[in-house]
């Protein structure tokens, strides 16, 4: 009688404690899910601006039309990765895209009646804007990856985390070559 | 990561839990002072009582009074693009999951605050002048420590403590007026007397009522501060860029006074505003900030350190301030830190430009322009007839011919330096006579500054 009272209180408390770190994985895998779909918004929202600064660009400057093509299909390469959902890709396609973002808005410094446009200038606080929140919403999915993939590692929840196939999920990494390399100053 | 500030709370319950016991105590001794028998429990639970319905208003009407109170206006994203677009970038990377509304105050006054007592209806509040006056890196770093207060939970957390300092003044007050009349009315009354009028209840009591105020506003203080540095750590976390709120810091310490405030919301504001000025330390029991200098200079060390964690920011605290623990060792270790990222594009070149673009015309126009040797330009009319000119601020005088310093006023040999680590930021160091304050803004170019309070002399070098 007492061992089958005693095996019951055990079997509770394992069912329990199941639950409880069955949950926690699911809590943290839903934030990581949140904050990956905020670096979504974003990325689209970016999207949506390109082709608005591009219009308004082209007005001004008739002979950089090489420039424009090659935002376009960077734009364009971003947008069906993201379409993919997958993580890496889609921080590959972003630099790229960053990069040509970069040399558009170079460009745009030799065209000074072109920065002087009013809506120029709100679509560049849009667009300048879009790039923090994408830096800062990886800032947020990146530290929820963090503690996701230290409980799917890390006992008692790597148990669970095994038996219900709960897998390590992908940092977002946007290589910047500018940052790694030391600028270059020319004259 | 900030889920775990929030449960890192202990300690500060800790006080709150002293500030409760101080209170129930005081109103205690009012009931036996006008109760011998039971009157202890009814005055403990009087109080009680009153601090509950007191908290329980501010929770439920705090924001609103405040706000509506200051004819405060909403910012939407058409009204004011870029602070909604910065507010929206630090709701983003903080991770909430509401985004605050956003209100500006016409005030002169370089100041902010954040309400929100409960997480799904926070607000940020900024003044107009500080929107016009920071730059975008600088505003935000003010919209990260005000968001930092949302986050951390410190809205709700200094208002109960606040009521509660409210409510232990209260009743010190009462309980001294009473203690005070009853003594001097004792033959007529005696029966009501405080403790049957006993001398040395008498005298526990005045003493309780006369400290229980000023304990209770150590331990509020003590609070307080320890939430600004946090909030500090935060933004800078948040923003990874230090320097930015530094240099909106050192702004806003010029002119941080906006006349709307009452003292329970006085802590939510990112600068104390009732106690403006550089030389906080003097006043240290009356300021709910930690000295504007030190914060500055803990958040230029983080950025010269390269990476922005919460366990950086703790060391450098520890060095700068005390020994004691901002965060467990839970949160430190689970803060892995970023690379300190860089500056904005904007307009960082515009404002100097403008300025020397005045003094250009004004050169044409027959004005002379000298420059002092502390930095300052002084102009000239051309209708001007003296000689020698005062400098307005460091009081030397100046030949009017050819703007070099009048022999007999070139003292003492300078032997204090201060390196600028920065030219694009507000940088601040104290005096070595400890009453006053150096800011040198971007724009200095002065090989001098002299203290207003000592009159010591020292030598700025420039980076480069």
């Amino acid at each position: 009688m007492t061992f089958l009272v005693i095996f019951l209180v055990v079997v509770v408390i394992l069912a329990l404690s199941f639950f409880a770190l069955y949950n926690k994985l699911v809590g943290l895998r839903n934030i990581v899910l949140n904050s990956w779909s905020q670096i979504d918004v974003q990325l689209k929202r970016r999207f949506d601006l390109i082709p608005n600064l591009v219009e308004t660009a082209k007005g001004y400057m008739k002979h950089e039309n090489e420039t424009f093509v090659k935002v376009t299909e960077a734009r364009a390469a971003a947008m069906s990765a993201i379409n993919k959902g997958n993580v890496r890709e889609v921080g590959a396609a972003a630099a790229n895209l960053d990069a040509s973002l970069a040399k558009m808005l170079m460009t745009f410094e030799n065209y000074p009646e072109l920065k002087a446009n009013q809506n120029f200038m709100s679509l560049q606080e849009e667009l300048s804007s879009t790039e923090n929140k994408i830096a800062f919403a990886r800032q947020a999915y990146n530290d929820s990856v963090m503690s996701y993939n230290n409980a799917v590692e890390m006992f008692p929840t790597n148990i669970i985390a095994s038996m219900c196939s709960f897998k390590q999920s992908d940092f977002f990494e946007i290589e910047k070559k500018e940052e790694k390399e030391a600028p270059k100053v020319t004259f | 990561m900030w889920e775990l500030i929030e449960k890192n709370k202990r300690k500060s319950l800790l006080v709150l839990f002293f500030m409760f016991i101080l209170m129930t105590a005081l109103s205690g001794a009012i009931g036996l002072s006008i109760e011998p028998n039971y009157g202890l429990y009814w005055g403990a639970a009087f109080g009680i009582l009153l601090w509950a319905v007191q908290s329980l208003v501010a929770y439920f009407l705090g924001d609103d009074i405040v706000l509506h109170f200051n004819m405060a206006v909403v910012v939407t994203p058409e009204s004011s693009p870029q602070l909604y677009n910065i507010v929206e970038e630090m709701k983003i990377a903080a991770g909430l999951a509401v985004m605050p509304e956003i209100y500006i105050v016409q005030s002169q006054g370089m100041n902010a605050f954040a309400t929100g007592i409960r997480p799904n209806k926070t607000a940020i509040c900024v003044t107009s002048g500080l929107v016009e006056n920071l730059n975008r890196d600088e505003l935000q770093g003010v919209i990260a420590h005000e968001m930092s207060h949302i986050l951390n939970r410190d809205v709700l957390f200094m208002t109960f403590a606040g009521v509660m300092l409210g409510t232990i003044t209260m009743l010190s007050n009462a309980l001294l007026k009473g203690t005070i009349f009853a003594n001097s009315d004792r033959r007529s009354r005696r029966k009501r007397g405080i403790g049957g009028g006993h001398p040395a209840i008498i005298l526990i009591l005045l003493l309780l009522a006369i400290f229980a105020p000023i304990l209770a506003r150590i331990f509020y203080f003590t609070i307080s501060k320890k939430r600004e540095y946090l909030a500090d750590a935060t933004a800078a976390r948040l923003t990874r860029y230090p320097i930015g709120l530094a240099s909106a810091l050192e702004k806003i310490a010029k002119q941080s006074s906006v006349d709307f405030v009452s003292k329970i919301t006085a802590p939510m504001f990112i600068v104390n505003p009732h106690f403006a000025g550089g030389d906080e330390d003097s006043i240290f029991a009356a300021s709910t900030h930690p000295p504007i200098y030190k914060r500055i200079a803990i958040l230029t060390q983080l950025q010269h350190g390269g990476t922005v964690s919460l366990g950086n920011y703790q060391k450098i605290y520890e060095k700068e301030v005390e020994k004691s623990q901002l965060l467990s060792n839970a949160v430190l270790k689970a803060d892995s830190g970023e690379k300190i990222r860089q500056q904005s594009v904007e307009e960082t070149a515009q404002k100097p430009a403008a300025k020397a673009v005045e003094d250009i015309i004004l050169a044409n126009s027959g004005f002379k322009i000298l420059t002092c040797e502390c930095g300052l330009k002084i102009k000239l009319p051309p209708s001007s007839m003296q000689t020698k000119i005062k400098c307005p601020r460091c009081k030397r005088e100046l030949s009017a011919e050819s703007g070099k310093l009048d022999t007999a006023s070139a003292g003492s040999e300078t032997e204090l330096v201060f390196k600028r680590m920065s030219l694009t930021a507000w940088e601040s160091f104290p005096c070595q006579c400890g009453k006053f304050t150096f800011q040198l803004s971007p724009l200095f170019r002065g090989t001098y500054v002299v203290c207003k309070r000592c009159g010591t002399k020292v030598k700025i070098e420039y980076p480069g």
